[in-house]
């Protein structure tokens, strides 16, 4: 898992080892600094040697000064490491989800996916600094340190190795028991989460239930799990500090110690004594360092796993090995379709569905929520893959067919619709990026979005808002339906794509669909009889079966929902919320 | 009525003009709870530095004054002495390690006790606030308060708050016992200490700059990522992947320049401390070396030896004080933040007029403390004092009123209404002709700028909020449910309803036969907003939840048009019998619910353009008669 997230790495390889090698540079020439010292002091002070003092102290200077220059580079190695890591990381995620198919996006979601490219993607970031600085660093430091110690006196060295081993081991030992802790807090997390999330999206309902107190006392408790839970969690950290203070400390007196009486002893000088006690300092605060460094891994470690969910995750529809990149026209088969959004699943969305369209034809869909309508019309573009039997297009299977050839011969306008920053003209652009402005504005006249785009002071070159905030439910419809036009598709498919439009622009965009492009099969999805009483079949779909497939007027006689559905709508003349 | 925004993510962190004011008030909020707790922590960081600072003098009283004895005595020498120093030294140290034990053990309190009466007091706070904040909020931003900020708050007080302390306390008490041992040394040390801190101000100051330019791109790129991610669908069907992943490399490559930049500056700080501070340590060696040789200020050998391990630690705190500032920044944008929410003015509430329980004597109802099913409104005059009931009858009054979200922008003009006990106002018109909104200023979700709302004759604005909601019935459109068992969130706003009451409400809202189907039937636990169930199963749900409290007024917002017209039906059943005999004003989608209305008030821009039963208002054929034969021209 790490090896593929770290494949991502690439052109900043050299970067990436030159890191921990300027870092140990930058270790080995401190750790050789109070190696000198000792020098200093038995050979210089010790003898009245002025001379060798000096010559000392210009060698400690090169040493620091070589010791920056690998903390320097090691610093703008590392920067440029990780935040390529990242930008690397970054791209080939972004890249990566844009070969998802529907199916992926569902199972990440939009809001996963986000989460993974920015907060993740930035977590990992910090942490690969840090490891690239801190992770040689630590071990070095500490490795040379103990190698020094040695040089100098192994009998003091062994008080050092005894320390280490002894304090990893209760570090290990604490950090296990906090994980465990941490581990159960993020469920509790998840729960306090919820409510606020619940509280700030229905405040309406608190207020008007005046049920505010009763909220309170009910996150004061989930507030409190977190309390008790965590500092249970930060309680079995605690011992860490201590520990490696009464580590220390207990070193150092054994130093002084015995380094006491092995000077007394000739066996040690004076100087050797004060290098050990600063390599004593250093071995430990590194172990520390360690730790710490473990913690921050274990934390990160759930970013890791899910952005290596995203680039592992495979694209449930490729583009078949051999496509085909011409539709010979808009017509459209099911021969016994199945269909569920998950394969596992025991009941299908679409059962059986036969179903023969021929070019040009305009077919209603109708049916209650979750009857499958959009799913019916999601598989004609290959959004999703059928389960059982095939989808035809122009006599041939959905899945021969090069992707971007079938999506630009099917343009789906779908039920959640986005439109995107940018002017008008460029979110109508994403239907044919080589349009012209004529051939934006006679899309727009199609989808009667013409007059109120010619309303706005700007025209065609108005900034949309990102998520077209700026505009209303029914021009944004427009819009999207514009857009869509562009493409010149065998195929369009209106995904309950004139909701927000008023009833007579909804009859004028379908005129002008007869109209103006006779020969595109036009399927409409929609919840009001009066949007599709005109088509020349009519299907109701129902429980994910076609339940009924004819004309208007033979439907009214013979289906049963249809009538219902009719009666409840023309017995008055519909909604009265229509928009202007 | 303006949604809740969603602004998606948050773009750049603005710097905070006033830290110092943040820092204070930041620590008045640790110290007000955990002022004593603090203090602990203060005296235990005093004991375990000095217990640091006594073990590294006595290096020098270990070489100066047995070690370099020893050396000379020609004797055996007598370690009883040293070994009796040494167990003074380790007595303290002793101490020093209990006292970080007790520190780290305090903290927690501290830092976890901060945090959740920090976030309780942000969601008490948050509760009360009107309305018209959580419009003009966006909901992410809302949330990641608690989440991000309240989290970013925690590390500085857990871990950089007693970091200041020991690293401030060790700084002063190092200083103090360098000056002792050598003043020559410590001012070579100092000498450093102003270079290292002037470097670290260069780069500092640089890599706060590329921050900035980082922060502003990764707006960009954010904002970028959650509008294509968010689109996606839209995206594939328009095979527009390349282009996208285009626009997006090029803020990709933005942001990593200048992340790499900041980076850059912010990582060679370190090094750059701890180098110099090894060469502080060099030329303190070499100087005192020399010193030590000349005899010169009387520097021992083993003074020297303390001296240099003070200067490592006297180098210490101030590199680990630098490498916090860049979580500091963030801490303090975080508290900002926080303390802006905490800061928001509360919902007002100066109401007097409340309900209370009545019982009936002598043909009178009069006031009492039992639960009697029967209320009346209790109107205390301010001035005389006099108490005045009146029945609770349900008889809402618009006067002349006029609102506007913001005092420029005026949605609601001179709307005049009169509903009589029992009726059933009906409210039709297009989106956005303030259907939605009359009914939210009934139950006074916002306050009108000009003209009186009435109930029972009292102006609302007299009567306490809490008494004025519960004695409305609201269905919104928008269905909000709350994790909980179905028979919790048909109870949700009367807490001691019986298992009866509960299975009644959901009968008569006909609901009932839905639950029973469910696993668990009434104690089927919904999770998420209720996600597990359809939309109409959810309506249902909200209306048995109104139908229990079983108010005299009512106020339905009916389905949305996201409801198929089969499962409206439903729905539909459940409101008509919820209505029957309470004054009831209704958002009307659809004719059937408007046509026994006894008055039908169309709505335009703000306006009552025509008001009538449906009779008179098709006779009229004016507005009402183009929106009902379908004739509405665009």
């Amino acid at each position: 898992m790490v090896r593929r997230i770290l494949r991502e790495v690439k052109e900043y390889k050299p970067q990436f080892i030159a890191t921990p090698l300027c870092m140990v540079i930058e270790v080995i020439a401190e750790m050789l600094i109070p190696y000198l010292m000792a020098s200093i002091i038995d050979d210089g002070v010790n003898t009245g040697d002025m001379d060798h003092i000096l010559k000392m102290g210009g060698y400690m200077v090169v040493i620091a000064a070589i010791g920056l220059i690998g903390g320097l580079l090691g610093g703008v190695f590392a920067a440029k490491a990780s935040t390529g890591f990242a930008k690397n990381l970054r791209k080939t995620m972004f890249e990566h989800i844009q070969t998802f198919s529907f199916a992926n996006i569902d199972k990440f979601s939009t809001a996963g996916l986000v989460t993974r490219l920015t907060t993740d993607v930035n977590t990992l970031q910090m942490g690969c600094q840090m490891c690239l600085r801190m992770m040689m660093r630590a071990p070095a430091s500490m490795i040379v340190a103990l190698v020094m110690s040695f040089i100098i006196s192994a009998r003091i060295a062994l008080i050092y190795l005894i320390a280490v081993i002894l304090l990893s081991i209760v570090l290990f030992l604490f950090i296990r028991r906090a994980m465990g802790f941490f581990k159960q807090a993020f469920p509790k997390y998840d729960a306090l989460n919820e409510s606020v999330q619940e509280n700030v999206s229905a405040i309406r309902v608190v207020k008007a239930y005046v049920t505010e107190d009763v909220e309170i006392s009910k996150f004061k408790k989930a507030s409190q799990a977190i309390y008790d839970i965590f500092s249970k969690a930060e309680g079995a950290t605690v011992y860490q500090g201590p520990a490696m203070m009464l580590t220390v400390y207990s070193c150092i007196i054994l130093i002084s110690y015995t380094g006491a009486r092995m000077i007394v002893a000739g066996s040690l000088s004076t100087g050797q004594l004060m290098s050990l006690l600063a390599y004593c300092m250093n071995i430990l605060m590194s172990l520390m360092m360690l730790s710490f460094i473990f913690i921050m891994l274990s934390m990160g470690s759930a970013s890791i796993q899910r952005i290596y969910d995203v680039l592992e995750e495979k694209s449930t529809i490729d583009n078949p090995t051999d496509p085909l990149y011409e539709i010979s026209d808009g017509s459209i088969d099911f021969d016994h379709v199945s269909f569920a959004y998950n394969p596992e699943a025991k009941e299908m969305v679409l059962k059986d569905i036969d179903l023969h369209i021929s070019n040009g034809e305009t077919i209603g869909i109708i049916g209650s929520t979750g009857s499958a309508k959009t799913s019916l019309v999601n598989l004609i573009s290959r959004l999703y893959d059928v389960c059982d039997g095939s989808v035809r297009v122009g006599g041939r299977d959905v899945r021969e067919y090069d992707i971007e050839t079938l999506r630009n011969a099917v343009s789906v306008v779908l039920q959640s619709n986005t439109l995107f920053s940018g002017s008008i003209y460029d979110n109508l652009r994403w239907g044919d990026p080589d349009a012209t402005d004529e051939e934006c504005k006679k899309a727009c006249a199609l989808a009667c979005a013409d007059e109120f785009i010619d309303h706005f002071p700007e025209g065609y070159n108005t900034h949309i808002e990102q998520g077209g905030t700026n505009v209303s439910g029914g021009q944004k419809q427009r819009l999207c339906i514009a857009r869509a036009l562009l493409k010149k598709p065998k195929i369009l498919i209106l995904d309950d794509s004139t909701s927000a439009v008023d009833t007579a622009t909804d009859a004028k965009i379908k005129k002008a669909f007869r109209e103006e492009i006779p020969y595109t099969t036009k399927l409409i999805i929609a919840q009001r009889v009066s949007s599709v009483m005109d088509c020349d079949r009519i299907i109701v779909m129902e429980d994910g079966r076609i339940n009924g497939l004819d004309t208007h007027d033979n439907l009214l006689k013979n289906n049963e929902i249809y009538r219902e559905v009719y009666e409840s709508q023309t017995s008055g003349g519909g909604d009265f919320d229509e928009p202007k | 009525m303006p949604g809740p925004m969603n602004r998606g993510v948050r773009g750049v962190k603005p710097m905070v003009d006033n830290p110092k004011q943040i820092i204070k008030r930041l620590l008045g909020y640790i110290f007000k709870d955990y002022g004593i707790h603090f203090a602990f922590v203060f005296l235990m960081i005093v004991i375990s530095v000095l217990a640091s600072v006594q073990g590294t003098m006595f290096t020098k009283s270990l070489i100066d004054d047995y070690i370099t004895p020893f050396l000379l005595d020609t004797d055996t020498p007598n370690y009883t002495p040293l070994i009796q120093a040494m167990a003074r030294v380790a007595v303290f140290y002793g101490m020093g390690v209990l006292a970080n034990f007790i520190q780290n053990k305090t903290m927690i309190v501290i830092s976890q006790g901060v945090q959740r009466n920090l976030r309780n007091d942000l969601f008490s706070h948050m509760e009360k606030l009107p309305i018209r904040y959580f419009d003009t909020h966006s909901h992410g931003d809302i949330m990641s308060i608690y989440t991000n900020d309240v989290d970013t708050l925690r590390q500085i007080v857990s871990q950089t708050l007693p970091q200041f302390i020991n690293s401030a306390f060790t700084v002063v008490s190092v200083l103090i016992s360098m000056f002792v041992l050598s003043v020559p040394l410590t001012a070579v040390t100092l000498a450093m200490v102003g270079i290292s801190l002037f470097a670290a101000k260069k780069a500092g100051s640089a890599s706060g700059k590329f921050f900035v330019k980082q922060q502003k791109n990764i707006g960009a790129a954010n904002g970028y990522i959650e509008e294509m991610i968010g689109g996606m669908k839209v995206v594939k069907v328009f095979c527009h992947e390349q282009a996208s992943t285009e626009g997006f490399n090029k803020l990709n490559e933005e942001l990593f320049d200048s992340a790499n930049n900041a980076n850059k500056y912010s990582n060679i700080l370190g090094p750059i401390n701890a180098q110099i501070g090894n060469i502080s340590y060099v030329v303190c060696a070499v100087c005192g070396g020399l010193l030590a040789l000349n005899g010169v200020s009387g520097l021992t050998l083993g003074a020297l030896a303390s001296f240099l391990t003070f200067n490592r630690s006297f180098n210490m705190p101030i590199s680990q004080i630098s490498m916090q500032l860049s979580s500091i920044v963030m801490a303090l944008a975080g508290a900002d933040r926080i303390f802006k929410l905490m800061d928001e003015e509360p919902e007002a509430d100066e109401g007097y007029v409340v309900l209370v329980n009545a019982v009936e004597k002598d043909g009178k109802y009069v006031e009492t403390e039992e639960q009697t099913g029967k209320w009346m409104w209790k109107h205390t005059h301010k001035e005389t004092g006099e108490v005045e009931y009146k029945n609770w009858e349900g008889n809402v009054t618009f006067d002349g009123v006029d609102f506007g979200y913001s005092d420029d922008k005026m949605v609601l003009h001179d709307v005049e209404l009169f509903a009589k006990p029992g009726q059933k106002i009906a409210f039709v018109g297009s989106t956005g002709a303030g259907k939605t909104t009359i009914t939210n200023l009934i139950n006074r979700f916002y306050d009108i700028q000009d003209g009186k709302i009435r109930y029972d004759g009292i102006n609302i604005g007299k009567i306490r909020k809490a008494d004025l909601r519960k004695s409305l019935g609201m269905v919104l459109q928008d269905t909000h449910l709350f994790s909980g068992t179905v028979a919790d969130n048909i109870r949700y706003g009367k807490k001691d309803a019986t298992m009866d009451e509960v299975i009644a409400a959901a009968k008569l809202a006909n609901a009932d036969g839905f639950i029973r189907r469910l696993p668990q039937g009434y104690d089927t636990m919904l999770k998420g907003d209720g996600g597990n169930l359809s939309q109409g199963q959810r309506q249902l749900l909200a209306i048995a939840r109104a139908a229990i409290m079983n108010p005299p007024v009512l106020i339905l917002d009916e389905a949305t048009s996201s409801i198929d017209t089969r499962t409206e039906r439903i729905v539909q059943q459940g409101m008509d019998s919820l209505m029957k005999g309470r004054t009831t004003f209704v958002i009307a989608h659809r004719l059937s619910t408007v046509r026994n209305s006894d008055c039908i008030m169309v709505l335009e821009k703000g306006r009552i353009i025509e008001r009538g039963t449906h009779e008179q208002l098709l006779e009229e054929r004016g507005k009402y008669y183009q929106l009902y034969t379908g004739n509405n021209i665009a």
